[in-house]
């Protein structure tokens, strides 16, 4: 994997803030309206090659930010960049170029592909628009695409109903690569899939970086997933990245509690394995009420007096290895 | 449970969602039922309770729950033991709870119906139940509604509710799948307590072996309507003997991750359609072990072996079949 030169994509300082619908009430006595913080000030960049997994649970805001670097919503503060050029402030139609080469993958292959067109037609679509290939190269276009995700040429007749679970993301991979994209943003693709068909996708997936040699944003709630196919990791908790580093080594020493918590957290198929106890306690507040300080304090055992006041910092712990905590190197059962 | 039959009636025929399923349930154990979707799980744990959506029905079997065939029971000696004897979560709370009621209102409701307790009697013991659950200042979340509540917490009001009773069952119906991982190991840690307590058996049904590794005694694996394999958890995760319980696991990333190579091994081919299913083991069509040359290999009767003390399984050629 090359992990040296420039980064392909950069995002600095993003900030993306969602407003609530307020009620008649509210507006008729002037009541401010209230905001989601739904990333607060999110750095990363992923250089060519390499896949960056995001990790998060609910409201973590690891889908707003594959939306925003997307460009599918607007970012409110912080930069973009992609290949050398700040697209945070770019026009719809200079977004064009943009979108050729970075395209997304969801995780709903049902709603993500229209109905009522051919899966074949679906996957010339991009390319068609982006004048990859014109009409008459557009049906061996198809087939060299469902060739690439490992579909007969025969299924580009078929509509998605027609089609399985794990088909029907193949496909979605195929329409995703179609524009030739240098970038994908793959936004939980594995988690509605059964465990059997999980591991074809992913195996597919890896394959496809290889080959074509893709970079990859991959953003996913389940951690044995983003482990297995990222080089590198960002944990996100309530809009922050928390943690950030080498996959193996964010894996095999967590520096920050919230990712310890995380990795304590996941079932792991193995009964000699087993915790009694909860791992974290609490429930994850709400982005309209992040607390003060330190945002995982609430919930974590090891919180000091500090982590009430002071937002911590994302600090080096390693290489390439960052966390954003007070109580720092992190040891276990230090209180 | 024995013999349970449950069918789908369909254009194309009929779809067999359980087909001549068998297993015991003891006092105070966690048995796993895991499958992936389709495998009929979610339909054996509803049969159970005779709750199968229509048009299901089933057609053969029996469960019987202390000398008794719940399949047999008069629709008032079955409704006094649901939610009393036996009762369920499931896995969207927002769903089974009634949104126009009170929390408090709606814990209450099974207390003063089978504990025939008086409104204040059942206002104090849901106070009780919630404190027991983990909810935080229980008694001002009384009077809260379902949509005001995190889904942690939701699932947290329908096990009280569900324990409310003293149920000498619980069945839990991927009770934990939509919630967060920390959220949904708070909610199996609070079960498993919730047992060593009160001595309940917990019917735990997940696609999810992780969960089930995690918390079960023993394990029952569907895959398309049959049960292909049951054993003591450590028995099946150790050396499980059912070629598809093999796959099942190799296709796992945690446990690919501690191979040498950290290769995924997929399960070639798509799930089954259960409206058209080949003659024989349903898992032929992906099966490496009915591969060989010899068509006859194809050709198995689906009934359960035991191969050692209380593992059992529906592979003929359960001697070649290994991690």
């Amino acid at each position: 994997m090359s992990t040296n030169g420039t980064p392909l994509l950069e995002v600095t300082d993003l900030v993306k803030k969602f407003r609530a619908r307020q009620s008649v009430l509210d507006r008729v006595t002037f009541r401010p309206a209230q905001h989601a913080v739904a990333v607060d000030g999110v750095s990363f960049s992923v250089k060519k090659g390499e896949t960056l997994g995001l990790v998060g649970e609910s409201g973590s805001g690891k889908t707003t930010v594959a939306r925003t670097v997307m460009r599918l919503i607007d970012p409110d503060e912080g930069s973009i960049t992609f290949d050398g050029v700040d697209v945070s402030g770019l026009s719809r139609s200079e977004l064009q170029g943009v979108r050729r080469r970075m395209q997304m993958v969801f995780q709903d292959p049902y709603s993500s592909l229209n109905p009522r067109m051919k899966v074949g037609t679906a996957i010339a679509e991009p390319a068609l628009v982006h004048g990859v290939v014109d009409k008459a190269a557009a049906p061996a276009h198809v087939k060299e695409m469902l060739e690439l995700v490992g579909l007969p040429a025969s299924a580009g007749e078929r509509y998605p109903r027609q089609l399985s679970g794990g088909q029907r993301q193949r496909i979605a991979i195929a329409r995703a690569l179609s524009s030739r994209p240098t970038v994908l943003i793959a936004d939980e693709p594995v988690s509605a899939l059964d465990v059997s068909v999980q591991a074809q996708i992913l195996n597919l997936l890896s394959r496809l970086l290889d080959e074509l040699d893709l970079t990859m944003v991959f953003i996913a709630h389940q951690l044995s997933v983003v482990r297995h196919i990222s080089n590198r990791v960002a944990i996100m908790y309530l809009g922050r990245i928390v943690e950030t580093g080498p996959t193996d080594q964010v894996f095999d020493s967590p520096q920050h509690p919230y990712t310890k918590a995380l990795l304590d957290s996941a079932p792991h198929p193995d009964p000699s394995r087993r915790h009694t106890r909860a791992a974290v306690r609490g429930d994850i507040p709400s982005p309209f009420d992040i607390p003060s300080g330190c945002r995982f304090r609430t919930r974590c055992a090891y919180a000091v007096e500090r982590s009430e006041t002071e937002d911590p910092v994302l600090q080096k712990v390693g290489t390439d290895h960052y966390a954003a905590c007070h109580v720092l190197p992190f040891r276990d059962g230090a209180t | 449970m024995r013999d349970l039959v449950t069918v789908f009636p369909a254009t194309r025929g009929a779809v067999v969602a359980a087909n001549y399923v068998s297993f015991d349930l003891r006092p105070g154990e966690t048995m796993g039922l895991v499958g992936e979707s389709g495998s009929g799980k979610s339909v054996t744990c509803r049969s159970l309770l005779r709750l199968v959506p229509e048009p299901g029905e089933i057609i053969n079997g029996s469960v019987v729950f202390e000398g008794k065939d719940i399949l047999e029971l008069s629709t008032r000696a079955l409704r006094s033991l649901r939610g009393r004897e036996i009762s369920m979560i499931f896995q969207d709370p927002l769903a089974s709870l009634n949104p126009v009621y009170t929390v408090g209102d709606q814990i209450s409701e099974p207390l003063r119906i089978h504990r025939k307790m008086s409104r204040r009697q059942a206002r104090e013991e849901a106070v009780n139940l919630l404190d027991r659950v983990g909810i935080p200042s229980s008694r001002r979340r009384l009077d809260a509604y379902p949509h005001e509540l995190s889904g942690g917490m939701r699932q947290r009001v329908m096990i009280a509710i569900a324990i409310s009773c003293r149920p000498k069952i619980l069945l839990a119906d991927e009770a934990t799948t939509a919630l967060d991982v920390t959220i949904q190991d708070q909610i199996l840690a609070l079960l498993l307590e919730l047992q060593r307590e009160n001595g309940m058996a917990i019917l735990l049904v997940s696609h999810d072996l992780g969960v089930i590794a995690q918390s079960c005694d023993r394990v029952t694996v569907m895959y398309a309507g049959y049960v292909v394999e049951q054993a003591s958890t450590s028995a099946l995760f150790a050396r499980p003997r059912h070629p598809y319980t093999v796959a099942l696991l190799k296709a796992l990333p945690e446990l690919a991750a501690e191979r040498a190579d950290g290769r995924l091994v997929p399960i070639r081919g798509q799930p089954p359609d259960l409206a058209t299913l080949p003659p024989g083991c349903p898992f032929a069509p992906r099966c490496e072990f009915a591969e060989a040359e010899d068509p006859s290999r194809r050709e198995v009767s689906m009934l359960l072996e035991e191969v050692e003390r209380g593992h059992l399984t529906a592979c003929p050629f359960h001697a070649e079949v290994g991690l």
